[in-house]
């Protein structure tokens, strides 16, 4: 194991949800898929098992790890064969929750975050919107002041656990009309709210088993202590809260793609035509030593970037760049594994299938690979 | 209750085995905890806990292994399941057979006095089935191996311990102090009635997982480090590794169009019928 990094109770913890996984998700996985959910029992044994509060601190309920935990979660996760339940467990612990230890209130750990760590709240992050999704700044759902409370108007689409979540990490625009990025604010939204509604599930080519919600806002009337710090700072707010969302992505990405080369490998070992075994057609071979290289750098660019964060470091340009390639990494290795499966790699029950069909939202979700180039050339003042 | 538990490092069954110099090559082995010894502590918590209120603990188990220093992963983690504390007895793998094994568990047994020593049914490298009985000979400790159920009797003096056989299910009781090595049911909801734990209480099937708080709190149990020597063992192997050779590859299974072909073929050529 990578003992420069995970240390031996990183180790224990991997081990521990990979027995989890092994045990209580993977055998269930075809029948959540079928059912388009998975049960919520799981996000509360996650939260028993501390595995979802692992790098809060412990004021919040968390147990006060590093973020090389949420590494190791985010690894063993994708050992489930199933990016769906994956993702909706990674909102829960590193995309809709991160900023409320960062940003909230007693009151708000307390109502939120502490809840959501022991599984007892489902999670949700709400800024994409029906009409924008990568241009963040031009969100249009309003929160209007009204005697102490807001009033927000509008709706959200595209939101992983939308259709169960008790709460809602939401971005909601406090600004004028036209007041762009600097108009953003970032609020706490519990879904019992009058007036909230989910219009609709979203029917998706994968991550069946993870409910994607659009949701609509008329007149809901949430009070203002609900803001997460100041207000009219949410864009800012928000990209900083993007960095463990796509770090924990390129971390899961390159663990995925490694077990899908690993499982091809011993496929093709088995698998014969023309009196061999398919790896050892040179082709094949080549290819998969090429795979295996390209995840391995991606995995070091990942955990550089994980170092950095982990330290406190600005890590911006390796978050960035490490999303951009695993992401792009993983969707290839998609696509070979399922070649060298011939037939059997089109076919359900193969869980390479499911890979190929899940794989495609790593380069979209979190901010798609164009916007890592944009920000990206940005940051080195090409724009 | 103070249950001495053994564990033991095996490498993962699902691995692909490779020979090198007539031995397994070891070197690229994923070691793990022998899923029997993991059942064998699981089976120990639950003796030594009331499940309504699992952080009092009613009893002590300690976890032993012989084996290298990175054994130590392995106590951790069942000491990260919540055994309170551990013992390492230093050794090579090679160094070591059921004999020298038991010998030197009865060592820590004379010295520590447990109530109960649980341990899996066998260990799944080499699947010796052997240190458990080897272990009550030397101690003249009564023995019930293959538990598939354990109940506390007689307030804690004795164990009712029920076995499986072919028939069904054989019931034992045993006075304690003694010997019980596990099988796979034991980390059934049910198995375990430790006359505290409400007896209609249902344990999630399998043995426990490690939750964080109990990774963090293993950090601080103490693993105590003991050599061969210092048990006065004799390391003299009596079981010595002659050579090792892989099964011959299995030859492809024949369609047979009818069922006379079926019956001819057992009866002619494989000679079973
Ligand atoms: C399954 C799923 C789950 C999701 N979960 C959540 C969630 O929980 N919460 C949430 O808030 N959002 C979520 N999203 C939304 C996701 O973040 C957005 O889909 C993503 O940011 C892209 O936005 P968009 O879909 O509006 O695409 P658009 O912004 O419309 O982009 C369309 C295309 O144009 C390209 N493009 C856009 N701008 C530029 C540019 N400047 N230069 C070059 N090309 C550009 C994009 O890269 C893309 O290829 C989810 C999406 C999916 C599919």
């Amino acid at each position: 194991m990578l003992m420069t990094f995970f240390r031996e109770e990183h180790e224990l913890f991997r081990k521990s949800v990979l027995n989890f996984v092994e045990r209580e998700i993977r055998p269930h996985v075809e029948e959540w898929e079928r059912a388009q959910s998975f049960p919520r029992e799981i996000f509360r044994r996650c939260g028993e098992l501390g595995f979802l509060g692992a790098h809060y601190p412990e004021e919040v309920g968390g147990s006060g790890g590093d973020w090389w935990y949420a590494a190791a979660w985010g690894e063993a996760l994708t050992h489930g064969r199933c990016a769906g339940v994956a993702m909706a467990l990674m909102v829960q612990t590193d995309m809709a929750t991160p900023v409320i230890a960062e940003l909230g209130t007693r009151e708000q750990k307390e109502e939120f975050l502490a809840p959501a760590l022991r599984g007892e709240k489902i999670a949700a992050l709400g800024i994409s919107e029906p009409g924008c999704g990568s241009d963040v700044a031009s969100l249009r759902t309003t929160a209007r002041r009204v005697e102490g409370d807001y009033v927000i108007n509008g709706a959200k689409c595209w939101i992983t656990n939308g259709t169960r979540a008790d709460f809602i990490t939401l971005a909601v625009r406090t600004g004028p009309e036209g007041s762009g990025f600097g108009g953003i604010s970032l609020v706490t939204f519990p879904t019992d709210v009058k007036g909230f509604r989910v219009t609709r599930k979203i029917a998706k080519i994968g991550n069946h088993a993870s409910d994607t919600a659009e949701l609509s806002f008329e007149d809901c009337r949430i009070p203002v202590r609900y803001l997460l710090g100041e207000e009219n700072r949410g864009f800012y707010y928000i990209m900083q809260n993007f960095q463990g969302e796509r770090l924990i992505a390129a971390v899961s990405a390159v663990a995925g793609a490694q077990l899908a080369l690993d499982e091809t490998i011993r496929y093709t070992q088995e698998r014969t035509a023309f009196g061999r075994p398919i790896l050892k057609f040179q082709v094949w071979r080549h290819t998969f030593a090429q795979l295996a290289t390209e995840i391995e750098a991606a995995r070091w660019l990942t955990y550089r970037a994980v170092d950095l964060y982990n330290r406190k470091q600005d890590a911006t340009r390796e978050i960035t760049m490490a999303k951009l390639f695993a992401g792009e990494l993983a969707c290839k290795v998609a696509d070979r594994c399922l070649q060298a499966h011939g037939g059997f790699g089109y076919a359900e029950e193969f869980p390479i299938s499911r890979y190929y069909r899940d794989v495609r939202l790593i380069t979209i979700g979190g901010g798609t690979s164009e916007i890592m180039k944009e920000i990206l050339s940005k940051r080195m003042g090409w724009g | 209750m103070k249950i001495l538990v053994t564990v033991k490092r095996v490498p993962d069954p699902e691995q692909k085995i490779k020979l090198k110099d007539d031995r397994i090559d070891l070197s690229a082995a994923n070691w793990q905890l022998n899923q029997f010894d993991e059942y064998a502590v699981e089976a120990a918590l639950r003796l030594t806990e009331d499940a309504r209120n699992p952080a009092t603990r009613l009893g002590e188990v300690t976890v032993v292994s012989l084996g290298p220093a990175e054994v130590q992963q392995q106590l951790r983690a069942a000491l990260a399941m919540g055994a309170d504390k551990a013992v390492r007895v230093d050794s090579r793998d090679e160094d070591l057979d059921a004999d020298i094994v038991a010998r030197t568990v009865e060592k820590l047994v004379r010295r520590d006095s447990p109530d109960l020593v649980l341990m899996g049914k066998l260990a799944a490298d080499n699947e010796g089935n052997e240190v458990g009985q080897r272990l009550a000979g030397y101690l003249g400790w009564p023995q019930a191996t293959f538990a598939s159920i354990i109940e506390v009797v007689e307030g804690g003096k004795a164990l009712l311990v029920g076995r499986e056989v072919d028939a069904g299910v054989e019931m034992k009781k045993v006075r304690l102090p003694a010997v019980v090595t596990v099988d796979l049911r034991i980390v059934a909801p049910q198995a375990i009635k430790n006359g505290r734990t409400p007896p209609d209480h249902a344990y999630p099937e399998g043995p426990r997982y490690a939750s964080l708080k109990g990774i963090m709190a293993a950090k601080k149990k103490p693993i105590e480090e003991l050599t061969l020597a210092q048990l006065a063992i004799q390391p003299t192997l009596r079981v010595r590794t002659v050579s090792v050779r892989l099964p011959p590859p299995r030859k492809a299974g024949i369609k047979v169009s009818s069922v006379q072909e079926l019956v001819d073929k057992l009866h002619n050529e494989a000679k079973v019928i």
